[in-house]
């Protein structure tokens, strides 16, 4: 059977951060439930199509997911587990943020069947913390931490932020030490540095210069620190923003990488099902109305696109992509496909050639410096 | 039939400063009146005015006729002349004017006079037309059209009591402005039967016609057959055709006579032969003299125009040859740049006119152009004796040949409102103006009379003047000859190179300033590379200035999610796209609006 990941989105918020551009909103109660509703059935109508697949991951994204009624993802997992054929090892992911779960609330996530948990901390400092409009502080982020641990989660991802507004490489470090110091150490980091969206209040304050964002230089040196501080502790850096203890690599984003197919459900969800990509609209009120008539924007990919896609993709993550494995999507040599390119890129010492390993044949992967600038590199994959 | 009496033409223009409505008068006057007068209606023109359907040619908007039915009830022909309104095309609008008997100066009825409305006035006085006035926009809350009239009479001293309180805009009043076009402007003189003397006001290149000239019989008649003789440019032909401007079409007719505007053609391949200002004679009746006024258009700007992607080069030579058919004024001839391959040198009368071309060319021949710096005609004096007019500064001889250099100067004429002139004279005195002298013309307005070169007013003199004096300066100027001055030629070394498309040259005092500027401004627009980019400029082989765009650091997206992937493409092919505006010199490559930086070192507001 051929694998699919399914991703469902919880649009709802306590409150909107300064910095989110993602499609999420604070709600009343029947809101949430008339949505949670509209989801359910959006999985029932369309399981159906999926029949062929063995589901091998869940993720439940938002938003914060954790500030629908437990029940709500109870029935929904029960849902897929009724709709859908999944894998005994199925990694099922949801997202919490401090401040919106209690013990209760995590125990009965564990034993509904989640498997992973990730909680956006995003700042040790409380300071930074309120910078960024979060609505908790480091003290509830120990507890919820602490919570989760003893509902019995032992593959717990921490997200951090850096190059925050205001924010030293000294207290940046600072954050990495206390998420290091927690008991158990968290099986996965997520390490992003602060993206100024369009359209966020980031975005307008910056364009009056009211943030005071870390230079380049200051924001590099950060992430060089990410990589030497979790690798000393036993992190190994598989994506370009994502650092795990071995096996515990977050297999539904790895998917998106390596171009597994994978089904969203709910508002503005996106979906890589028989090489098309497609998207459900991003209006709540359509979506209430009818959870089956929202698809849109549907993209057939040609060969070409597909072959654009496994290499910006695929050199996300520092394993980078098999010649092998292209061969055996396209029928084609990487090489005859993209020598020119990737010749240039090895001479400017942006990619390299890794492992030559008898079955699968030699990995491209981007060098520390190809990381660094990565768009650069993977821009010239487009063909004109 | 087209034998219509003197006395029932009027030929006339508009003047008002910009916005204040002079284009859409222009409309209503058109709205309101005929094409045809009664007799033609049923005689001659509509079987050729089908033809001319058929063939789909349309005219520039440079001048229409109308019939008016006036409330005496004759009818009169209008000839309403359009005039360009900028310094570039001074000369073509001084020939528009000198083609009309009157004009007739619109007013905002809210704004007043400002100073464009003085710089049009002042100039159709000089041609001695009857100027009466318009006040518009009356519906305007803010309208204030009885002190707007006093302001007329004080400032320009022409009677203003009667003026027509119109709305162009809502058609109200412009029953009133057609019959003071009947009284207030003078019906055209001169003498059909003398020998021709007409006067070349534009010209328009068509494929089907050839050359269309448009004219004003000042005395005389041409009809087809006549021999005609352009008296300046000894151009000859056989007129094929003459006939005046509909709206939109070309209405053949019999014969133009003395006081009529229309246009002559006779199988003339170059817009060069039928220059504006030019006298069209009867080769074998001439006049006595030409007309006075005439002038050979001079190139007063150069620039070097590329195709951004080499292949192109033909495309562009091609749109070129199309463009100079109806442009007299453009001069163009192949050079090779060591950056920028093959392309063309070409001349302007001005910056703006060097705009409009380069907008043609990109819009109208769809041409993607690299283009570099405008510069003036330099003479260049060499020890052996010999002179050189350059145009290019990569042609600039080694110093050590340079006996010495000269530039053109200009005599300018500005009019400001007393409060700017400090301003005003800053900005002269900042662009190596010489002070002749300062009239006051009336209480709070001033004439500064400078000389100023050339080289210093082409770029961006005219945006400097009205920001420093907020839109209240008008600004004239005449090339009154060449003077002897220290000038140097300025190169930009970028990683090292030296880029012959980037040189240019300059004031050997304001070289410092201007290699810096430059450099500041290039290292904006150079995007960062894998490597360190330093950009140099100097002056003979010394380095006077220098910046430095540092190495890429971090281009990544930090975050992708699943749904981000179609997001990320895209940006990734924004960016593949933007290198593809990139011009490649060595190593690095450089945005094609860097060429143009150099015209932006002046932001001083």
């Amino acid at each position: 059977m051929k694998k699919l990941e399914l991703y469902f989105h919880i649009p709802f918020c306590v409150r909107k951060c300064l910095y989110c551009d993602f499609l999420s909103a604070p709600a009343a109660e029947e809101t949430k439930d008339a949505y949670m509703e509209a989801l359910l059935q959006e999985i029932r109508g369309r399981a159906e199509t999926y029949r062929e697949y063995l589901v091998d991951t869940v993720f439940i994204g938002g938003g914060t997911p954790s500030v629908v009624n437990a029940l709500w993802i109870e029935r929904l997992l029960e849902t897929v587990y009724q709709c859908f054929s999944v894998s005994e090892k199925a990694e099922i992911s949801i997202e919490v943020n401090p401040g919106t779960v209690d013990g209760e609330k995590l125990y009965r996530y564990f034993a509904a069947g989640v498997n992973r948990l990730s909680i956006g901390l995003q700042s040790a400092n409380d300071e930074e913390l309120k910078g960024l409009g979060r609505i908790h502080s480091w003290q509830e982020f120990l507890e919820t931490y602490r919570l989760a641990v003893e509902a019995g989660f032992c593959n717990i991802n921490v997200d951090i932020m850096s190059a925050l507004p205001g924010q030293s490489t000294d207290s940046y470090c600072l954050t990495l030490e206390k998420v290091l110091k927690l008991t158990p150490q968290p099986a996965h980091i997520s390490a992003y540095s602060l993206i100024v969206e369009e359209g966020t209040p980031f975005a307008e304050m910056d364009k009056k210069g009211a943030l005071q964002l870390p230079d380049e230089e200051c924001e590099r040196q950060m992430y060089k620190r990410t990589e030497e501080m979790l690798k000393r502790h036993g992190y190994e850096r598989y994506e370009i923003s994502n650092y795990a203890k071995e096996g515990y690599a977050c297999r539904h984003n790895c998917g998106y990488w390596r171009r597994v197919e994978y089904a969203g459900f709910g508002i503005g969800a996106a979906s890589l099902v028989d090489n098309k990509r497609f998207q459900n609209g991003r209006s709540l009120a359509d979506y209430l109305a009818n959870p089956l008539g929202c698809r849109g924007h549907i993209q057939e990919l040609s060969e070409k696109e597909q072959m654009e896609e496994f290499l910006f993709l695929g050199l996300r993550m520092t394993e980078g992509v098999e010649e092998n494995g292209f061969w055996d999507a396209f029928g084609k040599t990487l090489t005859e496909v993209y020598g020119a390119v990737i010749e240039k890129n090895i001479a400017d010492g942006l990619l390299e050639y890794r492992n030559p390993e008898a079955d699968r044949g030699r990995r491209l992967v981007l060098t520390e410096r190809g990381l660094d600038i990565s768009n650069y590199v993977m821009a010239q994959f487009l063909f004109d | 039939m087209s034998s219509v009496e003197q006395s029932k033409i009027r030929n006339f223009c508009i003047v008002a400063h910009i916005d204040h409505g002079k284009s859409t008068l222009a409309d209503r006057i058109i709205e309101k009146t005929g094409l045809l007068t009664s007799r033609e209606m049923q005689a001659q023109v509509l079987d050729n005015m089908d033809l001319e359907r058929e063939r789909g040619i349309t005219i520039k908007a440079q001048a229409v006729r109308t019939v008016y039915h006036a409330k005496d009830g004759e009818e009169y022909i209008f000839n309403l002349i359009d005039t360009p309104g900028h310094v570039d095309f001074n000369y073509e609008v001084s020939r528009s004017l000198a083609a009309c008997d009157g004009a007739i100066l619109v007013v905002d009825a809210a704004q007043g006079i400002e100073a464009q409305t003085l710089a049009n006035v002042y100039l159709a006085l000089d041609h001695d037309l009857d100027v009466f006035p318009v006040i518009n926009k009356i519906d305007l809350p803010s309208a204030d059209p009885q002190r707007v009239i006093e302001e007329i009479e004080d400032v320009i001293g022409i009677e203003a009591q009667d003026a027509p309180l119109i709305s162009a805009k809502n058609g109200i009043g412009i029953d009133e402005v057609l019959e003071q076009i009947v009284k207030k402007i003078p019906a055209p003189k001169g003498n059909p039967d003398n020998p021709l003397q007409a006067l070349i006001f534009d010209s328009l290149y068509d494929s089907y016609k050839g050359v269309i000239i448009f004219c004003r019989i000042m005395e005389g008649t041409v009809k087809k057959g006549t021999t005609i003789r352009m008296m300046a440019t000894g151009a000859k032909a056989d007129v094929v055709e003459v006939g005046y401007f509909g709206a939109g079409q070309f209405i053949p007719c019999e014969e133009l006579s003395a006081g009529m505007v229309g246009y002559i053609t006779a199988s003339i391949k170059n817009v060069k032969d039928t220059a504006v200002g030019d006298t069209v004679t009867d080769d074998n009746n001439p006049c006595a003299e030409a007309l006075p006024g005439y002038k050979k258009v001079q190139s007063m700007v150069y620039c070097g125009l590329y195709p951004a992607d080499g292949a192109k080069y033909p495309d562009l030579r091609d749109a070129l040859e199309k463009l100079q058919l109806n442009d007299a004024s453009l001069h163009y001839e192949p050079e090779t740049s060591i950056a920028l391959g093959f392309g063309f040198r070409c001349g302007f009368l001005g910056l703006l006119h060097l705009e409009i071309i380069q907008e043609r060319l990109e819009r109208e021949y769809n041409l993607d152009l690299v283009t570099t710096a405008p510069g003036v005609v330099y003479k260049v004096h060499k020890t052996n004796g010999e002179v050189i007019e350059l145009t290019n500064p990569s042609n600039l001889p080694d110093p050590s040949e340079i006996e010495y250099m000269e530039e053109p100067i200009v005599s300018a004429e500005i009019m400001v409102t007393s409060e700017y002139i400090g301003p005003i004279m800053e900005l002269c005195q900042e662009r190596r103006g010489r002070y002749l002298g300062m009239e006051y013309i009336e209480g709070t307005r001033a004439l500064l009379k400078y000389e100023l070169p050339l080289n210093e007013i082409i770029y961006d003199f005219f945006d400097a003047l009205k920001s420093r004096s907020r839109g209240y300066a008008s600004f004239d100027y005449d090339i009154k000859g060449y003077e002897q001055a220290s000038l140097v030629k300025l190169d930009i070394l970028i990683n090292r190179e030296e880029v012959d498309a980037l040189s240019f040259i300059v004031h050997a005092d304001s070289a410092y300033e201007r290699g810096r500027k430059m450099c500041e401004k290039l290292k904006e627009e150079i995007p960062r590379h894998l490597f360190e980019i330093p950009i140099q400029a100097a002056v003979g082989g010394k380095i006077i200035a220098r910046e430095t765009v540092k190495a890429m650091r971090k281009d990544v997206l930090a975050k992708c999610y699943g749904g981000d992937i179609t997001r990320k493409k895209k940006l990734l092919e924004k960016q593949k796209e933007g290198k593809k505006r990139m011009r490649q010199i060595g190593s690095v490559e450089i945005p094609q609006k860097a060429f143009m930086s150099v015209l932006k070192l002046d932001d001083k507001k």
